[in-house]
């Protein structure tokens, strides 16, 4: 008689990937259990409780630098979330000029000019080979902090260089701002929808209506309008003057603001040409060929063919490129720009709640990283071919 | 309807031969003045080359370098004790030793690399300021990476060793430099300058690899539980910035394990970095998985192939040699981001560099300290960039 095959439980294929599961749920509970139960005798002992409490405590220290009003008697919390502000700052202005710098740079490294693109490309290797840190303290202790003092500052047209911060021309609004922001706004809302009717007109009769020109046109009627009703422009600018011992008028950004800013913006813009030159590169050669062949002029082919085609492989790495920028941006604790970290680091120094401090770091950056990469995932989605 | 008519009878025109431009004023024309706009491009960035070169020379022979002179040994290995620094030159010798034989196995990229490292032995050999003993021994490594070279073009069956032995190199080195376990151990917080940032680099990218390599077969595995645990890693790390992990690893770790285990600050600026680029390591790995054709799978399958089999003599051979490039390219994140230990403390290059600083006596020399630390960074950066360019070539990656 035949023995009935049995598979051991060992070798049985429904049953295996269920016991490997459990043995590594349990190493990892084990090692998290074993983690976890040291470090709150260890806390214990040093008579620390976990929680956030602490945040509703005076701060006790100064932010040199903040948006809102900040005093040494506000609380840890406030405190930190003058520290969010302050890398949101530099996020946001980082993000601007670095697309703009990376953008010019990676066009000219594809450029037919050969002294041009070889610029771009020593541009891109010394700054994308060295260290961002060692970039910045460049930028803080050997550029900007043995600038002149404020009485002798150096000027280069309106902008003042001095070891107390550099001072930048500022716009500043008044009264008529709100008025001038509605005109500009329905002004561009009018322009837009005459663009299209004619557009469409065109379209339709084969004629030549203009529609880019006239769009042009109302929305300059508009401004010129604004400027006789109003009798000024939309904001004014204030020009920094040296006063005593700080500046007067203008913006004013200190050095260790202007080393992070510099140094993140250049260090990531040899990164987004790079992206730029490779998704341009990405077009197929027969697209551009296509767009030739039907007789597109230069400027149309770049508009119409290489430039919604390029910004398809150009996104996901220039997302990726903007939170890294994001997250470099924590290296203001070197040079003491007041960011998450740095106030983070001083709440952790002061409190000792050092668990706590790290957390309230990391969940920014999570929930910062995870709203971007959203909102960026959105816009792709929208750029993205709809493939069939 | 219109005739068409064809002018035979007409004499055809001579065609001259177009007239000859010698070829640097017919490459400058095409590459530099082709249109009057690209003429002016091309103005404009001579002026600004021109202006930024005239600067940079000019300060480069004007300024005090006796800074880096005078410090060359604390930048180089820190406060490393000189009777000791014989272990270091032990393991610098292993190195120039693997180097050689390397150059002679494998040429190629290999010998792009030691043709470099014997650039900067040599240009190190010829500064004045450097120590007639430390000459001598430079002198000898550069014989012995000729004599190793010659034994490497003559022995090509010792590939594996040396491979083998190169995969030992970190563990050996520290083993040295921690007197073979024989003599006093030289404590790791005093190691310092470029011997740390090499040695913190190094470890971390050694030991994250095969943590990045699990990591990425996890995340791709079929059974949900360990990938979502590697997802949800990978996705944690790669969410937060660096200086975040390594306050972890300052502050929590030494919580973490209690009062038992005593880890030094260097060893755990090692655990943040390793722990930090295993996670973009098993990103590049999962690239590199993703790019394999699902028939490989499946004709490994067909064959009985186990899993374990499937994976490690079919999919990862591919999926590796597709990824190189991409893992040398994070080779040179981690290298440029071990600076950051200076942040936490550690008296790396950048972090000895700031130490000078500091130092009243060199008052005034930031620029001079940053930019040789920069340079020597851009150098091991460069070196790695052309070398990962190289391999992208010659694996052929992305051509099939």
């Amino acid at each position: 008689m035949k023995k009935a095959v049995t598979t051991p439980f060992w070798r049985d294929k429904r049953i295996v990937p269920i016991l490997l599961q459990v043995l590594f749920s349990a190493l990892v509970l084990i090692a998290g259990y074993y983690f976890i139960t040291n470090a709150i005798s260890g806390l214990q002992q040093i008579g620390i409780k976990l929680g956030f409490d602490f945040l509703k405590n005076t701060a006790g220290f100064t932010i040199s630098e903040s948006m809102i009003d900040f005093q040494p008697t506000d609380t840890y919390g406030k405190a930190l979330l003058v520290g969010i502000i302050n890398t949101l700052r530099i996020a946001f202005f980082g993000i601007i000029l670095t697309s703009i710098i990376g953008l010019f740079v990676g066009i000219a490294k594809l450029s037919n000019n050969w002294l041009l693109s070889k610029l771009a490309t020593v541009y891109i290797e010394i700054f994308r080979n060295t260290p961002l840190l060692v970039q910045i303290f460049i930028w803080f202790f050997a550029v900007f902090l043995p600038l002149p003092k404020i009485q002798e500052a150096v000027t280069l047209g309106p902008i003042y260089l001095s070891n107390r911060g550099i001072a930048i021309p500022w716009f500043e609004t008044h009264s008529n701002t709100v008025f001038w922001i509605v005109t500009i706004v329905l002004g561009l809302i009018l322009a837009y929808l005459l663009a299209k009717v004619l557009m469409k007109m065109e379209m339709e009769s084969g004629k030549r209506r203009y529609p880019f020109m006239s769009a042009i046109g109302v929305f300059a009627a508009i401004i010129i309008f604004s400027i006789i009703f109003t009798g000024s422009g939309p904001i004014t600018i204030h020009t920094p003057a040296v006063e005593g011992r700080g500046f007067v008028g203008g913006y004013t950004l200190s050095p260790g603001y202007s080393a992070i800013l510099i140094g993140l913006v250049i260090y990531t813009s040899t990164y987004i040409a790079e992206i730029i030159r490779a998704g341009i590169l990405g077009v197929p050669k027969g697209q551009i060929e296509a767009a030739k062949a039907l007789g597109l002029k230069n400027s149309t082919t770049l508009r119409l063919v290489i430039f919604p085609q390029a910004i398809r492989i150009i996104i996901p790495p220039l997302t990726s490129q903007y939170l890294n920028l994001v997250k470099n941006s924590s290296l203001a604790v070197a040079v003491g720009f007041q960011d998450i970290v740095s106030v983070g680091g001083t709440v952790m120094n002061q409190t000792g709640r050092a668990v706590e401090s790290i957390v309230i770091m990391i969940a920014f950056y999570l929930i910062f990283s995870l709203i971007t990469s959203g909102l960026m995932n959105l816009f792709n989605r929208k750029v993205q071919l709809v493939e069939r | 309807m219109e005739e068409i008519s064809f002018e035979t009878n007409k004499e055809p025109d001579i065609l001259l031969p177009p007239k000859t431009q010698s070829r640097a004023l017919r490459w400058l024309r095409e590459n530099l003045f082709s249109s009057w706009f690209n003429a002016l491009l091309t103005i404009a960035s001579a002026l600004v080359a021109g202006y930024i070169l005239f600067h940079t020379i000019q300060f480069i022979f004007t300024a005090d370098w006796s800074v880096i002179s005078v410090n060359f040994r604390l930048l180089m290995i820190g406060q490393f004790p000189i009777e000791e620094v014989w272990r270091i030159w032990t393991a610098f010798g292993l190195m120039t030793v693997l180097l050689g034989l390397s150059w002679g196995l494998w040429k190629g990229s290999m010998a792009h690399v030691a043709v470099s490292i014997l650039a900067i032995m040599v240009v190190m050999l010829v500064m004045p300021f450097i120590q007639m003993n430390t000459r001598l021994i430079l002198g000898a490594n550069i014989v012995l990476l000729f004599l190793t070279f010659f034994v490497g073009t003559k022995l090509p069956k010792i590939k594996v060793p040396v491979l083998l032995v190169w995969l030992l190199f970190i563990p050996v080195t520290i083993f040295i430099l921690n007197g073979f376990g024989v003599f006093e151990p030289v404590s790791s917080n005093i190691w310092g300058g470029f011997l740390l940032t090499m040695l913190i680099a190094s470890v971390s990218i050694v030991v994250s690899f095969p943590i990045g390599l699990l990591l990425a077969l996890g995340r791709r595995s079929t059974l949900p539980v360990v990938k979502y645990f590697c997802v949800i890693y990978i996705e944690f790390i790669r969410g937060i910035p660096l200086i975040t992990v390594l306050f972890i690893g300052q502050l929590m770790i030494p919580l973490f394990l209690g009062n038992g285990i005593e880890i030094s600050n260097v060893m755990r600026a090692m655990i943040g970095m390793t722990l930090f680029s295993a996670a973009y390591l098993a990103e590049n790995i999962r690239g590199g998985l993703q790019s394999i054709p699902r028939g490989q799978y499946e004709a490994a399958q067909s064959l009985g192939l186990s899993k374990a089999h499937m994976m490690s003599f079919v999919i990862l051979p591919q999926a590796l040699k597709a990824v190189i490039p991409a893992c040398v390219g994070q080779f040179i994140s981690i290298f440029k981001d071990t600076s950051l230990v200076a942040i936490v403390g550690l008296t790396d290059l950048l972090g000895m560099g700031q130490k000078l600083v500091a130092n009243p006596e060199f008052l005034g020399k930031q620029m001079e300290v940053f930019l040789f630390v920069g340079f020597i960074y851009f150098i091991f950066c460069f070196l790695m960039a052309h070398v990962s360019r190289r391999l992208e070539v010659t694996l052929g990656v992305g051509e099939r």
